[in-house]
C-alpha cells in the first residue's frame, strides 16, 4: 500500500492540531486499536540499543499514559506548537516526516523543545488511515527540562 | 562578591541551608575545585560499555571533561580529556574504538596509557623548528585519575588523597551496590535531561524521601509506593551517601488511605489498562522494591521495582544540570525481562510516569529561591539534630547528611557542627 499524500498530510496535520489543543483522547483516536508509540533518542537508535524515553507497545500502554498525565503526573505549565514537515512516502505504508515541536510557557516565553522524525506505519481501518506503529526518533535526546506531553 | 564562611549556617545540624549556595557563581567554582577534583570519588561508566581493548567513552567528572578506555592489556584507564599542548578535547567522540587518541588540532597523539606518543614535525623541518631536544614527552600524557571498581561499576578519583573507594563508599552502600550489580551487567540505553537548576538540588531531591508519593502522585494513585510501606533511609558512616528504601506489599489499601487522607494526593488507587507497567517481579531473597542509593557528590543507583539504572548529575555552571541515565539489565535476562524492563523504563527519566515532576520541582525551587540569598531552606522532616539512619519514609534527614559533607569538604563546617 503506498498511502495517498493528501491523507497523510491530513493525518499529521491533525496529529499536531490535536496535541496542541490539549484533545488527547481525540488524538488516541487517530492510531489503530493495535497500535505502537515509541520515542526513542537517536543516541540509542544509533547504537542499537532498545531504551525508550516513552515505551507504549500496546495500546493499553499509550492509554495509561494519557489517563496518568491527566490524573498523576505534573509538569511544566505550557502549550505545545507542532511543526510537522513534508512527508516522504514509502510503498509499505510508511511514511517519515520531520517535525519541531515549540513550548511556550505561561509567560509567553517560547523556546524550541524538541526535533526529530517521525517514522509512521500506517495502516487502513474502518473508513480512514490510522497510525499502527509510530517511532518518534528524538533529535533533541537532551530533554529540556522534562517530557510530558505527547511529541 | 560574598565569601562564603562557616558563618553561613544558621544552625548546627544542617536543617537551613541558605538559598547563595544554589546560586552564587564563586561557590559553583570552589565546589568544581575542592569537591569534584577533591577526595571523591565519581561514577564513570560500567566495566560492560567498554568490553573490548580499544573501547572508549566520553564523560565528565563534575565539568571536566574524561575519557576511559580499555587498554590491550584489558585495563581500563581513565585520564582528563584535554589535550597538553593547547587545551583542546582529545576524544571528540562520546563513544567508540581506538588504537590512539589523536587531538585534531595539532595531531598530538596519545595512547591508551594516556602517554604522549607522538608529535607532528618533532625535529621541524629541513632542521628548523620543531621542538627542543631537551623537550620529555613523558611528562606530556594526558591526565589520570585513580579508578576503583565495585562489581563493573567504575569510579575515578582526581585526588591522589582520596581514600580506598570501598572505604569512601562505605559498608552498607558497598552491599547495595553488589546486590544490585550482582551479576553481569547489560545496557539497554541511555536519557538524558537538562534541568536548569543547580545540581544540588538533585542530589538532594534522590535523598528526599518525603517528597516521593507526594510529588509523584502516580506512585500512589497506581499503587506502585506509598510512604505507609515498611521503608526508610540507610547512610555510610559519615552520612554523605544515602539508600533510600522499601519493601514491596508491606502495607494495606487502607491503611494507606487513611494516611494519606491529609494529602491532596488520589486515594481510590485507580488500575491501570497495562498492569506490567507497576508488576514487581522480585529478583532475589529480599523484599526490596525501591532501592535509590545516592552516591557523594553525583551518582545515584537506581532500582525502582524491576527498573534498573544509574543516573550521574553533570553539573553545566551554576544554573543548569543534566541528568545522564544509563538504563540497565543483566546479561543473563530472558528477552520477556527485557521487555518488562523496557516497560518499566516508563517510570523513569526525564518522561518517567515517576520521575517527570522532578525537573519541574527543581526548576521551581531555583526560581524562586534566586532572591533573599541569606534566606534558607528548612529540613526538619524527621526531627533536627543528630543526623542517623530511619525506619520510616516520611524523612529527609539524609539532605542534613549531605550538606554535612559538603561544608567539610568546601572548608565551611562550623565548629562543634552536630552530624
Amino acid at each position: 500500500m503506498r498511502p495517498d499524500r493528501r491523507t497523510v498530510c491530513d493525518l499529521l496535520a491533525e496529529y499536531g492540531g490535536l496535541i496542541d489543543a490539549g484533545k488527547f483522547d481525540e488524538w488516541l483516536g487517530l492510531f489503530s486499536a493495535e497500535c505502537r508509540y515509541q520515542v526513542m533518542p537517536r543516541e540509542n537508535f544509533d547504537r542499537g540499543l532498545p531504551a525508550a524515553l516513552i515505551f507504549c507497545d500496546s495500546r493499553a500502554v499509550l492509554e495509561d499514559r494519557i489517563r496518568a498525565l491527566r490524573e498523576a503526573n505534573k509538569y511544566n505549565i505550557h502549550t505545545d506548537r507542532h511543526l510537522i514537515g513534508l512527508p516522504r512516502i514509502f510503498d509499505d505504508g510508511v511514511i517519515e516526516a520531520p517535525f519541531a515541536v515549540y513550548q511556550t510557557d505561561q509567560e509567553g516565553e517560547t523556546r524550541l523543545f524538541a526535533t526529530g522524525l517521525y517514522r509512521d506505519r500506517l495502516q487502513v481501518e474502518g473508513s480512514g488511515l490510522k497510525i499502527g506503529d509510530k517511532l518518534i526518533l528524538l533529535d533533541t535526546f537532551a530533554v529540556p527540562s522534562l517530557l510530558s506531553t505527547p511529541l | 562578591m560574598t565569601m562564603v564562611t562557616a558563618a553561613i549556617w544558621p544552625t548546627l545540624d544542617y536543617s537551613r541551608v541558605p538559598y547563595r549556595l544554589y546560586h552564587d557563581a564563586d561557590v559553583y567554582m570552589r565546589e568544581q575545585e575542592q569537591i569534584f577534583r577533591g577526595p571523591v570519588w565519581s561514577f564513570l561508566g560500567l566495566d560492560c560499555e567498554i568490553p573490548n581493548p580499544g573501547d572508549f567513552r566520553a564523560g565528565y567528572v563534575g565539568d571536566t571533561p574524561i575519557v576511559f578506555n580499555r587498554d590491550k592489556a584489558g585495563a581500563v584507564k581513565t585520564f582528563v580529556n584535554r589535550c597538553a599542548h593547547r587545551g583542546a578535547l582529545v576524544r571528540r567522540e562520546i563513544s567508540g574504538n581506538a588504537d590512539q587518541h589523536i587531538c585534531i588540532y595539532h595531531q598530538w597523539c596519545y595512547g591508551l596509557d594516556g602517554g604522549l606518543q607522538a608529535i607532528p614535525f618533532h625535529r621541524g623541518v629541513r632542521g628548523k623548528g620543531g621542538l627542543d631536544a631537551s623537550f620529555d614527552m613523558r611528562v606530556h600524557g594526558l591526565r589520570p585519575l585513580r579508578m576503583g571498581n565495585i562489581n563493573g561499576a567504575l569510579f575515578g578519583t582526581l585526588a591522589e588523597d582520596a581514600e580506598p573507594l570501598e572505604d569512601y563508599l562505605g559498608t552498607p552502600i558497598v552491599a547495595q551496590l553488589r546486590r544490585l550489580l550482582d551479576r553481569p551487567m547489560r545496557v539497554l540505553g541511555y536519557n538524558r535531561q537538562r534541568i536548569r537548576g543547580n545540581w544540588k538540588l538533585y542530589a538532594e531531591n534522590t535523598r528526599d524521601n518525603y517528597h516521593a508519593s507526594l510529588l509523584h502522585e502516580f506512585l500512589v494513585t497506581f499503587g506502585l509506593d506509598r510512604s505507609t510501606q515498611v521503608g526508610g533511609v540507610k547512610m555510610d558512616a559519615r552520612h554523605r551517601h544515602n539508600i533510600t528504601w522499601a519493601e514491596a506489599e508491606s502495607d494495606t489499601d487502607e491503611f494507606a488511605r487513611q494516611a494519606y487522607a491529609s494529602a491532596r494526593v488520589r486515594n481510590d488507587f485507580l488500575s491501570l489498562k497495562e498492569p506490567a507497567l507497576v508488576t514487581f517481579h522480585p529478583e532475589r531473597d529480599d523484599k526490596l522494591n525501591i532501592a535509590i542509593t545516592s552516591v557523594f557528590p553525583s551518582a545515584v543507583f537506581v532500582q525502582i521495582s524491576n527498573s534498573l539504572a544509574v543516573r550521574q548529575i553533570r553539573p553545566r555552571g551554576v544554573d543548569e544540570v543534566e541528568i545522564f541515565q544509563t538504563m540497565l539489565g543483566y546479561e543473563d535476562d530472558s528477552s520477556e525481562m527485557t521487555l518488562h524492563r523496557l516497560r518499566q523504563a516508563n517510570l523513569v527519566g526525564p518522561a518517567g510516569l515517576v520521575s517527570m515532576e522532578d525537573g519541574e520541582a527543581i526548576e521551581i525551587a531555583h526560581r524562586a529561591s534566586r532572591r533573599d540569598l541569606d534566606r534558607t531552606t528548612v529540613i526538619e522532616l524527621g526531627g533536627g539534630g543528630v543526623i542517623s539512619d530511619r525506619d520510616y519514609r516520611v524523612t529527609d534527614v539524609p539532605l542534613r547528611g549531605f550538606w554535612s559533607y559538603y561544608a567539610e569538604l568546601m572548608g565551611i563546617e562550623p565548629d562543634s557542627a552536630v552530624r
